[in-house]
């Protein structure tokens, strides 16, 4: 690998994801940081960290604003500068960005960041008009399109202009539930069959309901430290060697393209280089499955497969634990959830335990190199994150 | 038909979207066309993210088009549950910009990515925020 760390990570927690009756954003990013801090002994929190980034999209559901000092507050860690960062369900992604270029200004040299969402106290009908809002509402919800749906018309484009088809989006969500079923965090720990993937009710056609990731309560976080501070708070730390960015029209009918979502493209070439890795280097990989047909683009976007080839992709197993990159062995957000503000931290936790062998019955043996995709909204942000073990 | 948005002698129409929906309360779809660089526009933009021109020129546009992708909505938003199933879409208008809508199809016809749609409009809804008129597509 050709690049320098940009930062380490030497701690990680994560709440349980699933629906967290009677507990709160905050409380539940509490029980996050819980874990990082009982991971890091060799960390005094109070006099270590120097600045926090949260992620969190829809602060409103609970009538409460100003996350970034609120966490703090409950995490014990004023006065440290704390902001909350909003980009939809990219939101705790950008946190870790945002991270790093605190670390690499040099204005903190150990930083916590993470994301936080509180959902399920909502409707089902109230949740997903809050996540429909990262889209173009005057001509998107506004005319009645759901969020569904509007993964459903790239859905639609690809498998018209490729040879996808219903079965390759349920491979998805079969080997994404199988992973779930080995992860004790995961909102669902179910293996499901291609049978009862293919026969649940349609949500927005060509997309079923097991197409759909889960409407989740959860949080996530990391501890970042400078490189060459890491060895101070574990022997065992994994190092971030690319972090890229992108942004996209804010209407998915701009676009001339329905089968590729660009930020993806620019965010991975972004991280790749900086890294100085190909997309073949990459060991393990946690990829943004809003819904199956986003996972099958994301394995073309990311270089994973040819463009078009992302259906067949998943059917050769490559995708599996034991394939050749292992895609979402966390069980992604359709099976651990996708509480959206958690979710950018909670796949950076994922490729963190995958690169300390920490990763238990899922674990994908040998792994030095991972990649964090997370998306906003229908891909008008993308973030892409590479990773190195210490090993 | 074409109607200058900065002529300010003329009475200014900007070229905002509440100024397109209040076009598709009179039946009209129009775009904004960039002074400088030419570029259609619907959505309208006050800026032109190409040239950055802030002088456009509103234009009437057929409103016929190709249907580029679709999907029929099962689960809907409250605000349409009465509806559903129905069917949105992305609509290839024959000017070469893209508009996305409902597309409401009589009874026995189903969607077909390439079929031709044309535009209609609706009655301001009665209730919510906002209360413009809504476009929508048919078959042509």
């Amino acid at each position: 690998m050709a690049g320098r760390a940009l930062a380490a990570i030497v701690s990680a927690g994560l709440s349980r994801f699933g629906k967290l009756e009677g507990f709160y954003a905050r409380e539940i990013f509490a029980q996050a940081v819980k874990e990082a801090l009982e991971r890091c002994p060799n960390l005094d929190p109070k006099r270590d960290i120097k600045s926090i980034f949260v992620g969190h999209m829809m602060e409103s559901t609970e009538h409460q604003g100003h996350t970034g000092p609120l966490v703090a507050d409950w995490v014990g860690l004023n006065p440290a500068p704390a902001v909350r960062l909003e980009s939809a369900c990219a939101s705790s992604g950008l946190a870790l960005r945002f991270g790093i270029q605190a670390i690499m200004a040099g204005l903190a040299d150990v930083v916590l960041v993470g994301g936080v969402e509180k959902q399920t106290h909502l409707a089902t009908d109230d949740a997903t008009e809050y996540l429909a809002m990262s889209a173009d509402n005057f001509f998107e919800q506004w005319h009645g399109f759901t969020f569904p749906a509007l993964f459903a018309l790239m859905a639609r484009a690809h498998m018209n202009e490729y040879k996808t088809r219903g079965e390759h989006l349920a491979m998805v969500a079969v080997k994404n539930h199988r992973n779930g079923a080995k992860n004790p965090k995961a909102h669902i720990q179910r293996e499901i069959t291609l049978e009862q993937a293919m026969a649940s009710r349609i949500v927005a056609s060509p997309l079923r309901l097991y197409d759909c990731s889960l409407i989740s309560d959860g949080a996530s976080c990391l501890i970042l430290t400078e490189p060459g501070l890491a060895k101070r708070y574990t022997d065992n730390p994994v190092y971030i060697m690319g972090t890229g960015q992108a942004s996209d029209t804010i209407g998915l009918y701009e676009r001339s393209d329905f089968t590729s979502l660009r930020a993806t493209v620019l965010a991975a070439r972004e991280a790749y280089e900086m890294a100085g890795i190909n997309p073949e280097d990459v060991d393990v990989a946690e990829v943004h499955d809003c819904f199956t047909i986003a996972e099958i683009m994301h394995y073309e976007d990311l270089g994973f497969c040819g463009k078009g080839e992302g259906g067949s992709f998943v059917e050769s197993g490559a995708t599996e634990i034991g394939g050749s990159v292992p895609v979402n062995t966390s069980g992604g957000l359709k099976a651990k959830g996708h509480p959206v503000g958690a979710t950018g931290t909670a796949q950076a936790y994922e490729i963190y335990l995958q690169l300390t062998g920490q990763a238990e019955r899922r674990q994908v043996q040998g792994a030095e190199v991972g990649l964090t995709h997370n998306l906003g909204g229908h891909g008008s942000t993308a973030v892409v994150h590479v990773y190195r073990s210490s090993g | 038909m074409e109607e200058t948005a900065s002529d300010r002698n003329s009475g200014e129409v900007y070229p905002t979207i509440e100024n397109f929906y209040k076009f598709c309360g009179q039946g009209r779809l129009m775009a904004a066309k960039c002074d400088r660089c030419g570029r259609l526009f619907v959505p309208p933009r006050v800026l032109c993210p190409d040239c950055y021109s802030s002088n456009f020129k509103w234009l009437q546009l057929s409103g016929r088009g190709k249907l580029q992708t679709y999907s029929t909505i099962h689960v809907a938003p409250k605000a349409f549950a009465a509806q559903a199933p129905y069917v949105v879409g992305i609509v290839r208008l024959e000017d070469g910009v893209n508009l996305p809508g409902r597309v409401v199809l009589g009874k026995g016809q189903e969607a077909k990515i390439g079929m031709d749609l044309v535009v209609d409009f609706e009655s301001p809804p009665v209730g919510g925020w906002p209360r413009w008129p809504r476009y929508l597509f048919k078959p042509a």
